[in-house]
């Protein structure tokens, strides 16, 4: 079968996305429901989740979920993973037979850390470390691919309709405190399972419907600070782009959303002294970060998510609040299915982030003070 | 009167179910625990009133024909898709693209509207489309607008009573707005104008229903000023490739 890139099939996706501020666990049966109700949004050639809060266990450790298309890949894989992470946990990731599931790759996952002396050598951190790690096997190892690589949270991921794709993964025996889902209609590119939303590199995952025209300006942008797309799909740089602003540039998460959704021209010349600047800085700094086309999308990273469409809104999103929860869908249905009595339930406009946020004072609690070495 | 506990139950196999009792000439279905099912009452033709209790999914009374539907909720995208004739009642907000083509009946909102509403709406002698919205509306309202007439109240004093873009493009039917727009936000096919008497009687007639139908004041609401938004001519885009 032709792969991503290699083939264009022009057709909608669901997308949704729940947290618990507190930083409260519970079990991607929440997630499941909420995105099945959509299941006519997706066809049954990609679905995904992202969960964020179940391996607590291991919570200092990358979280590495790979897929293999035999054992030669996942023999060199691991020699190049063992060769610089000390690997805690290594196993098969647990699945269920399932008669909507099939050509499964192999799924394994490891829990790492690099080992000192290559991290000191490498002069990077170990999140850069990592990084180059992740584009090594997915660009120069054929039939291994990492899917996930953040700590204390996993993607999940496969060809099948989402609620299939959960039972699969038995994801209703997992706990988190923030879960995102992705059903599937790919519109450009065939389904299979690399393919499949989220999209992640470290923390970060994206679940998005939508088309990123810009895609290619995307790519290359990233291409000089170090990315390689080795996809071939449009959402892979909305998770690169996050890591860049976030995580590198250490830009405020409104910000970030005003660079990949950035305010007309026009609009910009309506704006006070002050905030023409900035924007005007903004928009001619990452000029070529900006997410051209028509999405809706939700980018989770460590704090929590924010979901965001296009300027001009040609994708839904509907956003809701029940306490220390909150939800966005696709489709306020989706919501309600898993939430009978949101408190509010609202529409955001295009291109106005609705961010979620782990509240302060738990987030201590969630993430433990990183150690300061010498 | 028929009622039917729609939890669970697929779209097509509830439509289907719809569909045979409208057939059969039932006054009224009751629809409870709706959530998300699509294409409710679509190409539907009759006088059945359908009430929906829950979230009804998009694409809902598209290219109906008669038919009312109150929802005693929000509705999603794509209300009344190209709807010829009946009425709508949605006793909470709706999504974006609500009266997509439009071109009879009526659409009354409690609340506030997405994106792209009553984009390419049309009339035709006496079939007149009418949408009115409590609350405010999205970018791009009223876009390609050619017959029939929208009505925004702006109940809840949004700072933005309609969107950017507003009737870009327009070139047939009216837009009240109660309240005031900036110009930014108009397309450049639209004049924005005081309102008469005649338009003012129009206005008052389904003011009128929605205050019937939503429980508020008529007084209240009708003590404000309007304006009207209407096309500068037919063919907006007439010389584009002269």
């Amino acid at each position: 079968m032709l792969k991503e890139g290699y083939v264009r099939i022009p057709s909608g996706c669901a997308i949704s996305g729940i947290i618990d501020r507190t930083g409260r666990l519970f079990s991607g049966q929440s997630i499941a429901d909420s995105i099945a109700t959509m299941h006519d949004r997706s066809n049954g050639l990609g679905g995904g989740f992202a969960a964020y809060g179940i391996y607590p266990d291991f919570k200092d450790y990358f979280a590495f979920h790979m897929f293999y298309d035999d054992l030669i890949a996942k023999q060199e894989t691991e020699n190049i993973l063992k060769a610089n992470y000390i690997v805690a946990l290594e196993e098969k990731i647990p699945t269920r037979k399932t008669a909507h599931i099939k050509n499964a790759p192999l799924i394994y996952r490891y829990f790492a850390i690099p080992r000192p002396e290559k991290l000191k050598l490498s002069e990077l951190d170990e999140n850069e470390f990592t990084i180059k790690f992740v584009f090594n096997i997915n660009s120069n190892i054929p039939g291994a691919y990492v899917f996930s690589s953040g700590k204390n949270m996993g993607v999940f991921k496969a060809v099948g309709y989402p609620e299939d794709v959960a039972n699969f993964y038995k994801l209703e025996s997992y706990k988190g405190y923030m879960w995102l889902a992705h059903g599937r209609f790919p519109t450009n590119t065939p389904g299979w399972w690399g393919g499949a939303h989220p999209f992640n590199l470290l923390n970060i995952s994206v679940v998005h419907n939508g088309e990123l025209s810009s895609y290619d300006t995307n790519r290359k942008y990233l291409e000089e600070f170090g990315y390689i797309c080795t996809l071939q799909t449009d959402t892979e740089v909305a998770a690169y782009i996050f890591d860049l602003l976030l995580r590198r540039h250490g830009l405020p998460i409104e910000l970030a959303c005003k660079v990949v959704a950035s305010p007309l021209w026009k609009q910009v010349e309506r704006m006070s002294p002050k905030e023409k600047i900035l924007y005007t800085n903004l928009k001619i700094i990452y000029g070529r970060a900006l997410l051209n086309g028509p999405f809706s999308m939700i980018i989770a990273y460590e704090d929590g998510f924010v979901a965001i469409n296009d300027r001009i809104k040609l994708r839904p999103l509907t956003a809701a609040k029940k306490g220390d929860m909150i939800y966005v869908a696709s489709e306020e249905s989706a919501v309600r299915q898993v939430c009978k009595n949101p408190e509010s339930v609202w529409i955001p406009r295009g291109g106005e982030p609705v961010i979620a946020e782990l509240i302060r004072d738990n987030e201590k609690e969630m993430y433990s003070t990183k150690e300061v070495t010498a | 009167m028929k009622t039917i506990n729609a939890s669970g139950i697929y779209y097509r196999d509830l439509n289907e179910i719809i569909k045979e009792l409208v057939r059969s000439g039932e006054d009224i279905i009751n629809l409870k625990n709706v959530n998300g099912q699509r294409y409710i009452g679509d190409n539907l033709s009759g006088t059945t009133k359908i009430n929906i209790e829950g979230t009804p999914g998009n694409d809902m009374a598209a290219f109906m024909d008669g038919l009312t539907i109150e929802v005693f909720g929000n509705g999603q995208d794509a209300i009344g898709n190209t709807m010829n004739d009946g009425n709508i009642i949605i006793h909470g907000h709706a999504g974006d693209t609500v009266g997509y083509g439009m071109r009879g009946g009526s659409i009354y909102i409690k609340d506030s509207v997405g994106y792209r509403v009553g984009i390419h709406m049309k009339e035709y002698k006496d079939k007149v489309p009418v949408i009115v919205i409590g609350g405010s509306a999205g970018d791009f309202f009223g876009e390609y607008m050619a017959g029939g007439c929208m009505i925004v109240l702006n109940l809840k004093n949004d700072e933005n009573i309609v969107g950017e873009y507003c009737g870009t493009g327009m070139h047939g039917g009216v837009i009240y707005l109660r309240g005031d727009v900036e110009d930014y936000k108009l397309g450049k096919e639209v004049i924005k104008e005081k309102i008469d008497d005649k338009d003012y009687a129009f206005i008052q007639k389904y003011v009128e229903n929605f205050c019937q139908f939503f429980d508020y004041d008529f007084q209240k609401i009708m003590n404000h000023s309007f304006v009207k938004l209407h096309p500068i001519g037919k063919r907006p885009y007439g010389n584009m490739y002269a």
